[in-house]
């Protein structure tokens, strides 16, 4: 209980353990504090900011996919209204060329019907000249004789 | 160990009560002094070995523990021992920064080392008071007390140590408003200068000493606290099984060493057992008991009991005695710095 040097010797090591510790413990561990204080507030702002990002991103994402749907639903709309078109055009298009063939094979047909006619004609203006040949016995001039029985035979 | 009589337990008491002291001797010279009267004799030329090397040891504990957690200190996920230190010295820092509101450097580092060095001086009080003191008689060495804050010349000396910083920053930064506010409070009047200047000494100089005398009577009481405890209920050889123990029976008054060896390694075993999931804990505590009792009696049983309680308060007043320390020295360093 008696005060002695070890008074001086407490306040000397006291002064020189305080300096350790400021000059090399404590501005140490409070700098990697704050450095790491720093950048967890940076993550959490970072993190902060990506969902928001997300966010926007999801809402973009949404829109878009109304606009496509939208799109989309156009794009059927005026395929069927096409196909529409294409098998009206398709069904006016068969009716014309059935019409056209159609003509076109009544023309045939009175085509093949006239020759038949003429053909006919000829064969009975032959014919008839034959037949009056033998009902007259006798030698008709064949040429006096032939535009009568032609002018006939167009009667037919 | 003490005995019956109460010559013997003064003698046990003041024994656990005396430095071991090297110093200047007016009829021996330098030398270790042979106990109380010897170290008085030796007046101011003498040093407190075991103060000194305690508190330097711990003091190197310290800075070891601290730069290491340092050294290890990342911006990263820490780990470890440097979570522990950064809870300290995250718990100092919000202290200094709610009591000093200047701008020091100093401050904040001499707040952790204020708190951390003297919370391991009083730690040193929780270890049995007889463990180390006994250890080193048996290697030759008389006289030990192993916690520096029960020494008034160590926390005198910290208190002082603080004391000069005041007076170094009232002088800095208040330069003769300094001198100002010694003289002309509470009385400004000039004719009161005298009186001012009786009253505001005394108040300056009460501050480092409550600081130190704090501290030193705290630990000073507790430490006395654990000795009557040692002493109430260490009975001596021949009170029987009940009283002394088997070591009494079997070894009279000279027990030997090797006897608290063996006792001291079926308790650690019994424990170890338990941790490992062998025996239960209720069947532990028993054993441990008989274990004890064995060996010191059912008062040293008892004893070793109260130790126990009182440790476990003791633990919150060291704690507290060292944060109010540190906050006492903050508060003094800030009203240093406020410039009126």
């Amino acid at each position: 209980m008696n005060i002695n040097l070890t008074l001086f010797g407490q306040m000397v090591t006291f002064a020189f353990f305080v300096w350790f510790c400021m000059k090399f413990v404590w501005p140490v561990i409070i700098e990697a504090m704050e450095e790491r204080q720093k950048k967890i507030a940076d993550g959490l702002d970072a993190a902060d900011r990506a969902l928001r990002d997300l966010e926007l991103a999801q809402n973009k994402a949404t829109d878009q996919m109304k606009e496509a749907k939208q799109e989309a639903a156009g794009i059927i709309d005026q395929a069927n209204k096409r196909a529409n078109q294409i098998i009206d055009e398709a069904k006016q298009q068969a009716i014309a060329e059935g019409d056209r063939l159609k003509v076109a094979a009544q023309a045939d047909i009175e085509q093949e019907m006239n020759r038949a006619k003429e053909e006919l004609r000829a064969t009975v203006a032959g014919l008839a000249l034959a037949g009056a040949e033998k009902v007259l016995e006798a030698s008709i001039d064949d040429k006096a004789n032939r535009a009568l029985v032609d002018k006939l035979a167009a009667q037919l | 160990m003490a005995g019956e009589n109460p010559a013997s337990t003064t003698e046990y008491i003041q024994h656990h009560l005396t430095n071991l002291v090297y110093g200047n001797h007016p009829d021996n010279g330098w030398g270790f002094a042979h106990g109380a009267q010897e170290a008085a004799e030796m007046g101011f030329m003498a040093i407190h070995v075991d103060s000194m090397a305690w508190s330097v040891g711990l003091g190197i504990l310290f800075c070891w523990l601290f730069r290491a957690a340092a050294k290890r200190a990342t911006t990263g996920v820490p780990s470890g021992v440097l979570n522990f230190v950064e809870l300290i010295v995250e718990f100092i820092d919000g202290a200094v920064k709610d009591s000093f509101h200047g701008s020091n450097k100093m401050v904040a580092p001499l707040a952790l080392t204020i708190f951390v060095w003297i919370f391991l001086m009083n730690l040193m009080d929780l270890l049995p008071v007889d463990l180390i003191p006994e250890l080193l008689m048996l290697a030759g060495v008389n006289y030990q007390k192993i916690v520096p804050s029960t020494d008034p010349n160590i926390t005198l000396g910290m208190a002082l140590g603080v004391f000069i910083l005041m007076l170094y920053y009232s002088i800095k930064i208040k330069g003769t408003g300094f001198v100002a506010e010694l003289t002309m409070h509470p009385f400004n009047h000039w004719g009161f200068i005298p009186i001012n200047l009786f009253m505001e000494t005394v108040g300056l100089l009460a501050k480092p000493f409550s600081l130190g005398l704090r501290l030193f009577g705290n630990m000073y009481a507790g430490e006395m606290i654990f000795i009557l405890i040692a002493t109430m209920f260490a009975a001596g050889a021949g009170a029987g099984l009940i009283g002394g123990g088997l070591h009494a029976q079997i070894f009279g008054d000279n027990t030997s060493a090797w006897f608290w060896l063996v006792i001291f390694i079926l308790v650690c075993g019994v424990c170890t057992l338990n941790l490992k999931g062998k025996i239960s804990t209720g069947k532990t505590v028993l054993l441990c008991m008989v274990f004890m009792a064995l060996g010191g009696g059912l008062t040293a049983l008892a004893g070793g009991l109260m130790q126990w309680g009182w440790a476990v308060f003791h633990i919150l007043v060291i704690t507290l005695q060292a944060f109010i320390f540190m906050v006492l020295t903050v508060v003094y360093l800030s009203m240093a710095h406020e410039d009126h």
